[in-house]
């Protein structure tokens, strides 16, 4: 399946803009968590700042999120992961809500309730969990209620090579395949779960492998590139729509900053983000576009141009939101 | 070895040093969990083990805590004392049938045949903005569940001792360190948790509460970091001229009732302080030892209970401080206890 001059121009679009934003957020993260400003003797203050909590960035997994939701109408369902910004910002979740709610304010998709791990946007049906592997259970759900209403809708359960190692993995793969859900499940392999390297936790080279456990199509995507996951990923969510059963895809993907912002990364090789930055997919997709003359030096500087002021109204007005009142902490327990 | 020498650790290296003295003292003793061996834990309590002890006792687990935390109940029942990490309490959800349907029955099933010797350590607490599915407590669930020993220390010399006591136990434990007082570089901490503690090996017994501070005009019950906040608060009540007796419970299960019982008999007014949810948990058990008792216990005022208000703990800051008890709101909660007036009529 070949990409659309459309579609490539997209992805290319998609990837920068889910890179500035988390570069973005590795910036006003830090905002107020480095000392003098935290308790004496810390190095980092994880609570402190306009933006607390745990912040965990996707900068170079942009590809699995462009690649297989370019394919995605508004109807088809995505449920990412703790790792959510790409997964969100490809589905097309509105920036400035999502981006008010990791600032915790009142106008944040969740009204401040969720924060950066918890995304809801069913407008856009999207949403996300904190908790590994809890992305495949529900895209069977949205894939089910799919199917009981006759409709061609899909759903996608992203998630990371160590929640194929869940229990959820497994029972939500032989349930789909039993059901010949609508479903396609996309392990995003980033080598690391946090600390653990795949070749201390897994007992196969490639996850992809156990579809056929599941009596299930799988399907390797070995490079980091948005084409390739654009082919393996349009193939799954085409036999997906026609009733053909579900997929398991795998990318081998990089994760360019810590599991989490603060993150020292003592398991990780010195120098490897440096040698995976030079891979770097976004500039590789720029060379597809000029070849085909879909960009050049001025179109991309105005492209970029628009982005980085799209990215910058979002945080702004995340950050100038207002808060929630105090009490607003007991609303929402039921509907 | 001399216990002369003083030194300060935080609580997340008196755990890890606890454990380090048991892998030695004891072949059968091992860690197994998420993170645990090159990071040294999320938290620290593992924190230096691998470099001195190895892959064998310090073992890497995958994300499969079903299957890892039902191989420490498997490998205890078979002889081994494991030590497991579960990273954060909030993620027991994945594996709880292992912890309350077999961890916690096997023993008694078995007639007694059964010895199950496994120390299952988890993260619990909130504070520090990282929402519903990462900052609970959910101590209660576990003592609610027969079979589990409770274990919630709230400073480092505690702390040792009653992970020391909880790896020698014959008996599955459930050792839940707050985040908000391991001392981590990364995470604002009250101080008051980084203690002495002497390097020699020693445990805390289970079952026995400790006054933190003695005071005539009202009882704090409380544990974990809350002890810190309550402390803080006493402070600022003796200020206001009203001494507050903090009681730090250590253990949930076994639950040391006398020590409340006597406090309060003393004082004649109790506030239970919990992070914990509400209703149906910690604050209930305990007003319900004060109810049980009150032929022998004279109350000057209403018992009062703080804790979440029976909802998720919401991210964002003013949200989250609003629903976790503060320092001003326990000295608040206080106050209104000892301002209480007898209604008319009510026998003094």
């Amino acid at each position: 399946m070949n990409p659309s001059n459309e579609h490539l121009v997209w992805m290319y679009e998609k990837m920068i803009e889910i890179r500035e934003y988390e570069e973005t957020m590795t910036k006003v993260y830090l905002e107020g968590k480095l000392p003098p400003h935290i308790q004496k003797g810390l190095a980092f203050d994880i609570g402190s700042g306009p933006v607390p909590g745990e912040m965990h960035l996707s900068a170079g997994q942009e590809p699995v999120a462009v690649g297989v939701c370019v394919h995605l109408r508004t109807k088809d369902t995505v449920v990412g992961t703790h790792r959510p910004h790409h997964f969100a910002i490809a589905k097309g979740v509105p920036l400035a809500a999502m981006t008010a709610e990791m600032f915790g304010k009142d106008t944040g998709l969740g009204h401040g309730k969720g924060g950066h791990m918890h995304l809801f946007d069913p407008a856009h049906r999207f949403s996300c969990s904190g908790i590994i592997g809890a992305s495949l259970p529900p895209a069977c759900g949205a894939a089910l209620a799919t199917k009981k209403r006759g409709e061609d809708n899909v759903a996608i359960s992203f998630f990371g090579e160590g929640a194929a190692n869940q229990g959820s993995f497994h029972e939500s793969l032989n349930l789909a395949s039993l059901w010949k859900l609508p479903v396609v499940f996309v392990c995003e392999d980033n080598k690391y779960a946090i600390s653990v390297e795949k070749t201390d936790s897994t007992s196969v080279a490639w996850n992809a492998d156990r579809a056929s456990a599941y009596g299930m199509a799988g399907a390797r995507v070995e490079q980091n590139d948005a084409v390739a996951v654009y082919e393996a990923a349009g193939a799954a969510i085409e036999r997906a729509r026609r009733g053909e059963g579900p997929t398991l895809l795998e990318v081998k993907t990089d994760r360019y900053l810590g599991h989490f912002q603060g993150d020292a990364e003592v398991y990780r090789p010195k120098g490897e983000v440096e040698e995976l930055r030079k891979h770097d997919p976004i500039p590789r997709l720029g060379e597809q576009l000029r070849r085909r003359g879909l960009l050049n030096e001025a179109s991309d500087k105005a492209l970029r141009a628009r982005i980085s002021e799209r990215v910058a109204a979002a945080y702004e007005y995340g950050r100038n939101s207002p808060y929630p009142k105090p009490e607003d902490a007991l609303k929402h327990l039921f509907v | 070895m001399s216990t002369q020498a003083k030194r300060q650790l935080t609580m997340a290296a008196a755990i890890a040093e606890a454990i380090g003295q048991e892998i030695e003292r004891d072949p059968n003793v091992f860690v197994m969990g998420e993170d645990i061996g090159k990071y040294g834990g999320i938290f620290g309590a593992t924190g230096g083990l691998l470099a001195k002890y190895g892959k064998d006792r310090i073992m890497d687990t995958p994300i499969s805590e079903t299957a890892f935390i039902g191989c420490g109940i498997g490998a205890a029942a078979d002889g081994l004392r494991p030590i497991v990490e579960l990273m954060f309490v909030d993620f027991f959800g994945v594996c709880m049938d292992m912890i309350y349907n077999h961890m916690a029955k096997n023993t008694y099933m078995s007639g007694g045949n059964v010895r199950l010797p496994i120390v299952l350590m988890t993260a619990i607490g909130g504070g520090y903005n990282d929402a519903a599915q990462h900052s609970q407590c959910l101590y209660g669930i576990f003592a609610h569940v027969p079979g589990i020993k409770v274990v919630v220390p709230s400073n480092a010399y505690d702390a040792k001792g009653l992970m020391t006591q909880a790896i020698r136990d014959d008996n599955p434990v459930m050792f839940l360190f707050h985040k908000g007082i391991m001392g981590l570089p990364w995470m604002a901490y009250f101080e008051g948790s980084t203690t002495e503690v002497p390097q020699e090996a020693y445990t805390v017994p289970f079952g026995q509460a400790r006054v933190v501070r003695e005071g005539n005009d009202l009882t704090i019950v409380t544990l974990s970091q809350m002890v810190h906040k309550a402390e803080a608060a006493a402070q600022q009540l003796a200020q206001s001229g009203i001494q507050a007796e903090v009681i730090d419970l250590r253990t949930l299960v076994p639950l040391d009732r006398g020590t409340v019982l006597k406090s309060v008999r003393k004082t004649g007014r109790l506030l239970v302080a919990d992070e914990d949810y509400l209703s149906f948990g910690l604050t209930g058990e305990i007003a319900a030892v004060i109810a049980e008792n009150l032929d022998t216990v004279r109350l000057r005022a209403p018992v009062q209970r703080l804790a979440v208000p029976d909802v998720p703990i919401p991210y964002s800051r003013p949200l989250e401080r609003f629903v976790i008890p503060q320092v001003e709101s326990i000295a608040a909660a206080a106050k209104k206890i000892v301002a209480a007036q007898r209604p008319e009529g009510m026998p003094a």
